[in-house]
């Protein structure tokens, strides 16, 4: 009896749950299925399913406007902003997690409300300093200001992991004659390496998706694939399948990622606070 | 074992990182305050010169910018109280045993993972259209008359794709949290006989507290900077009447080129920044430290 009223519940909360799942998932799903139709299919609700597919749209969306120009850009403005983080971070947090002083604290502290300014308020003069430069619409400039925007989470993200690396190893290494260099290399960078990847999956993440200083900063030459497609919000015409198979390709590499990555994730985005 | 030596050597070790954050934050902030005070329009580069407040008098006059602190209040809110009921319901939800469990969470939080654009994109084309869109359809097959949901509701329009971006965020960190209740807790509870309602109020609820405060911390970091949401679907209008202070900031200094407005709108967004971080902070504070 018991047993059959807990598999009859798990049963309604299965149905539940994927009925919710699917509903909060279907504007991806119908995003992907759109992108294989005509435009002038994708338009039409009443046939949607009856009309052929086609992979067209992934063909025109090259050909019309140079597509792979705009996901490299996004390529190189993730990763190139994510590993200059990552050099200006690593040394910091591994300082601060492995040599604290009293005044670690209030600076982490100080790192973490560099991210509570809106990037408005400073929108003027990075845009003007920006034109002066020469630096509008320029890929290492867009990479800078990325860097700059997610280096605080960066530096929190890799001090919540090297302080759980425990002290004592290294002291019991050094003990058994273990000379500096194969302290670094056997011990440190082995238990370092895991916290470093998520760090690093998590800030290219953030960077892809970000769109607000690639949407003011660029245009056409660095603009990367959150600024192409923004190009899409023209009321001329509805493109919708083109709009979808540019989004499918756009969004599939990062929600691979984002899967993969999960759990660091929750971790990387609440500072440490929810593991 | 903190020698002098190895002091110095974590000074360098951070100071770069420092020196940079400082002046990415002291610099662009310094001279948006200082444009602020100042007639500078890029159009009319001749006729410059120090204002003092009057920027600010004109801002602070403007009923434009009053409408767009409402509606970025408004919309802070509004996805905030979507996001965190939404998702303690389904984080309650999903931590049930389920057939496919994997699957239906990684369905769950993958809006996360889409970029603004696309999501807006996404729901204004396909989702809200007036005419070819799903929800259109949907209406249409009840005899309802479809709504046009971006003109007739652009704030409300707005804040359902921002609360569909940050639902799985709210959703993940949330069942995270749930995930580390002591079962133990949740056993004997049950067989003290408290119902669902009971343990959900004593036990569930005040375990979520601290989750639910970093997510309310983080979302408004997001949640007060939202733009390429708007800037996609609505162009802030019709009128002004999904305006908030980031688009009314771009428009002011991107396409009117009123430099000077525009940094006195930015100081304003600034420090209504920080009255809510510290009020944040406080919150969170007293929550994290317990």
């Amino acid at each position: 009896m018991a047993r059959e009223a807990t598999i009859q519940r798990k049963i309604t909360v299965t149905a539940a749950a994927w009925i919710v799942a699917l509903v909060i998932f279907f504007p991806i799903l119908w995003t992907i299925l759109t992108s294989f139709k005509s435009e002038g299919d994708a338009i039409n609700l009443s046939h949607f399913f009856s009309t052929p597919w086609t992979i067209d749209s992934y063909f025109e969306v090259q050909s019309r406007s140079d597509y792979f120009h705009h996901f490299f850009n996004s390529v190189i403005i993730s990763i190139g902003s994510t590993i200059l983080a990552l050099l200006f971070s690593i040394p910091a947090a591994w300082s601060m997690a492995f040599a604290p002083t009293s005044r670690t604290r209030d600076l982490m502290m100080w790192m973490l409300s560099t991210k509570m300014m809106p990037a408005v308020g400073v929108l003027v003069p990075i845009y003007l300093i920006f034109k002066t430069l020469g630096l509008l619409d320029n890929v290492w400039g867009i990479m800078t200001i990325l860097m700059l925007m997610n280096l605080p989470i960066v530096v929190w993200m890799l001090y919540t992991y090297f302080k759980e690396i425990p002290v004592d190893i290294l002291e019991a290494a050094r003990m058994d004659g273990a000379t500096l260099g194969k302290e670094l290399v056997y011990v440190l960078v082995p238990m370092a390496v895991p916290g470093i990847a998520s760090t690093m999956l998590l800030n290219i993440i953030l960077a892809w998706n970000e769109a607000f200083w690639t949407l003011n900063l660029t245009t056409i030459n660095a603009a990367p694939l959150t600024a192409f497609i923004a190009s899409y919000s023209s009321p001329e015409g509805l493109f919708w399948a083109k709009l979808s198979a540019a989004s499918t390709l756009a969004i599939a590499p990062i929600l691979v990622l984002g899967w993969i990555s999960q759990r660091q994730l929750v971790r990387g985005l609440t500072f440490g606070a929810v593991k | 074992m903190a020698t002098r030596q190895t002091r110095t050597l974590a000074r360098f070790m951070v100071a770069p990182s420092v020196i940079i954050l400082f002046v990415w934050m002291l610099v662009p902030l310094l001279l948006t305050l200082w444009y602020s005070l100042q007639r500078y329009n890029l159009l009319h580069p001749d006729r410059g010169g120090f204002v003092w407040f009057r920027n600010y008098y004109y801002c602070l006059t403007d009923p434009a910018f009053a409408q767009a602190i409402g509606n970025t209040l408004i919309l802070v809110v509004g996805v905030l109280v979507i996001t965190v009921v939404g998702g303690i319901l389904l984080a309650l939800l999903l931590d049930q045993p389920v057939w496919g469990q994997g699957i239906v969470r990684l369905l769950v939080i993958a809006p996360f993972f889409v970029m603004p654009t696309v999501s807006a994109l996404v729901w204004k084309n396909m989702l809200m259209h007036p005419q070819y869109g799903i929800l259109a359809g949907i209406w249409s097959a009840f005899g309802m008359r479809p709504v046009a949901w971006l003109t007739d509701y652009p704030l409300f329009s707005v804040t359902i794709i921002t609360a569909w971006e940050w639902l799985p965020f709210a959703t993940l960190i949330l069942l995270t949290a749930l995930q580390s209740l002591d079962e133990d807790q949740k056993e004997a509870s049950e067989m003290d006989g408290a119902n669902f309602l009971n343990r959900f109020i004593y036990i569930i609820l005040p375990h979520l507290a601290r989750a639910v405060t970093v997510v309310i911390l983080i979302e408004t970091i997001f949640l007060l900077g939202i733009f390429a949401e708007i800037f996609v679907t609505t162009q802030g209008g019709p009128g002004s009447a999904s305006t908030n202070l980031p688009y009314l900031i771009y428009v002011q200094a991107l396409l009117n080129y009123d430099v000077g407005g525009a940094s006195a709108g930015g100081v304003i967004a600034v420090i209504l920044a920080n009255i809510v971080a510290i009020f944040l902070i406080r919150i969170v504070g007293k929550n994290l430290d317990a």
